[in-house]
């Protein structure tokens, strides 16, 4: 079996995994997590001999996190897809923490987690042009700095923007006080003008005059609050013309596909009493 | 000119970037900012680091903040032994991952015990709430499994029979609790034994020299803390605690 990529492309890191394959051509079979429905992959299920349908990749052992780094544990569990009963939910579900188990890279009997290890993994293995992660030392220490900077920082302030100001109220019915809301934007808007200020600076892109993966990682960050409606480029007219040097760059088609599901978060249907329990404690242990 | 380093190694990145450059003889020449006395605030400091963060490595007119990156920098720049950062393609990504990994799932809750534990009382004069503590301590405890679990494993370092990067950025996160004298290496032996043998890659005279400043925080006369550095901590508290 070939490179498997578990993506929700709800998420951020997600969708710059699932832009820089595509846009490299990398061959990869894209197993869809959906994050809210907390449900196993839409993959290709198959019947057992007993009749119960199995998913091939036993997504489930997956979910279960310290399991998923052994390879033999991975490919050892068979367990139905998307027929599994609810109390059968269990353990396994019970830790997860929808926001942190994707991306997930499957390459063989290797897994890898963490979009940034990820990408660095495929820009390896797959041979992508340099400007992605450059040989020279002090261009490539500049997209290793973005790569580094962004964990607390704008990834934090988009996610909190995304679940304070669209999931927490809409999604889960949860209201979000005015001075949270506004701490959170406030944060994000210091972040933002801190890309700006400090990264972008007089540049036409964050670690030089091309596209890097820094510029993946960040755009796609920030769609994130463009998906909840806030206004990041409004007023910021040099992060605006970079944003579009770097859909240009990615290719119009290829970055609206992979920011469809999250420019509609907005319209995201309530979620179900049931999935609402699930996911409440855990959303709040990160946000 | 020479190679400078801003560091204080009362910050565990600060202390990795150290440790690195004396491990591997790397001639630098080290800039003492000091985080008690709110240095990182200084116009000198903005000038070379407008994030205020530390550390920072200074090459010529080359400026790089963010520990992860200096190590990466320094590694392929001074070529340092393979094994620290392997090129084969699985061992290395095992050495990004927990790189990624540990800004969110490791640094943060370390840090918190320290500031819950020690810092905030000794600056406020008022002790924290023990949930806040237990809580602190909870997500401390579970790092540490997930550490053991998905990192370490049951190899004797993170990739395998040697120490890389991955090992170094860990073991001093892990070095910052006992600030607060809370010893991350207590409840489990293999994290201990793990201990151990980082050490003494590294150098126990290395080791020891580059935690000396931590070690002794608990002492510091609190009451000459700058009112600048106060100010930031209470913003910290109020963001992240």
């Amino acid at each position: 079996m070939g490179l498997e990529l578990y993506l929700d492309l709800l998420s951020q890191p997600c969708r710059a995994v699932y832009i820089f394959a595509k846009k490299n051509g990398i061959p990869f079979e894209l197993r869809t997590v959906d994050l809210i429905k907390g449900a196993l992959p839409v993959c290709h299920p198959r019947v057992q001999t007993d009749g119960t349908k199995s998913c091939e990749t036993g997504f489930l052992a997956l979910q279960g996190g310290a399991q998923a780094m052994e390879g033999s544990a991975f490919s050892s569990h068979h367990l139905p897809c998307r027929t599994l009963p609810g109390q059968h939910l269990s353990d396994a579900f019970a830790q997860v923490n929808p926001l942190k188990k994707v991306p997930v890279l499957k390459d063989g009997d290797f897994i890898l987690r963490e979009s940034v290890a990820i990408l660095l993994y495929l820009t390896h293995k797959y041979k992508v042009p340099d400007y992605w992660y450059p040989q020279d030392l002090q261009a490539r220490a500049r997209v290793d700095e973005y790569l580094a900077w962004q964990h607390t920082t704008l990834r934090r302030s988009c996610l909190r923007a995304l679940w304070h100001k669209v999931m927490f109220p809409v999604f889960l019915g949860e209201p979000v006080s005015p001075q949270t809301l506004a701490a959170t934007l406030a944060e994000l808007d210091v972040n933002l003008q801190l890309l700006e200020d400090e990264f972008l600076q007089n540049k036409a892109f964050l670690a030089g005059p091309h596209i890097s993966l820094a510029d993946l990682v960040a755009i796609t960050e920030l769609m994130h609050p463009v998906g909840a409606g806030c206004q990041v480029f409004e007023g910021r007219p040099k992060l605006a013309a970079w944003r579009n040097r770097v859909e240009a760059a990615v290719g119009e088609d290829l970055f609206r596909e992979a920011h469809e599901i999250i420019l509609k978060a907005k319209d995201c249907p309530p979620a179900d009493p049931t999935t609402k329990q699930k996911l409440m404690p855990r959303i709040l242990a990160i946000i | 000119m020479a190679l400078e380093l801003y560091m204080d190694l009362l910050s565990a990145p600060c202390r990795a970037v150290y440790i690195f450059s004396k491990k591997h003889d790397i001639p630098f020449t080290f800039q003492f900012v000091d985080l008690l006395k709110g240095h990182p605030y200084n116009k000198e400091y903005i000038k070379i680091n407008p994030l205020r963060k530390l550390p920072s490595l200074k090459d010529g007119k080359f400026v790089l903040t963010e520990s992860v990156a200096i190590l990466y920098y320094l590694c392929r720049k001074y070529s340092a032994p393979l094994h620290w950062y392997p090129p084969d393609l699985h061992t290395r990504a095992r050495v990004e991952e927990f790189m990624a990994w540990q800004h969110t799932a490791f640094q943060l809750p370390m840090k918190r015990i320290v500031w819950l534990k020690l810092l905030i009382p000794k600056i406020t004069g008022e002790e924290v709430s023990a949930e806040k503590i237990d809580h602190a301590v909870a997500e401390v405890k579970n790092s540490l499994q997930l550490f053991e679990k998905k990192f370490l494993q049951d190899k004797m370092f993170i990739t395998g029979d040697q120490i890389s990067l991955a090992d170094l950025v860990a073991v001093v996160e892990m070095m910052q609790p006992m600030a607060a004298n809370y010893n991350a290496f207590l409840n489990s032996s293999k994290l201990a034994e793990w201990l151990m043998r980082v050490e003494l890659s590294i150098g126990s005279g290395l080791f020891r020299e580059a935690h000396n400043r931590l070690m002794q925080l608990a002492d510091w006369d609190f009451s000459t803390l700058d009112p600048l550095v106060k100010e930031k901590i209470c913003e910290f508290q109020e963001k992240y605690l």
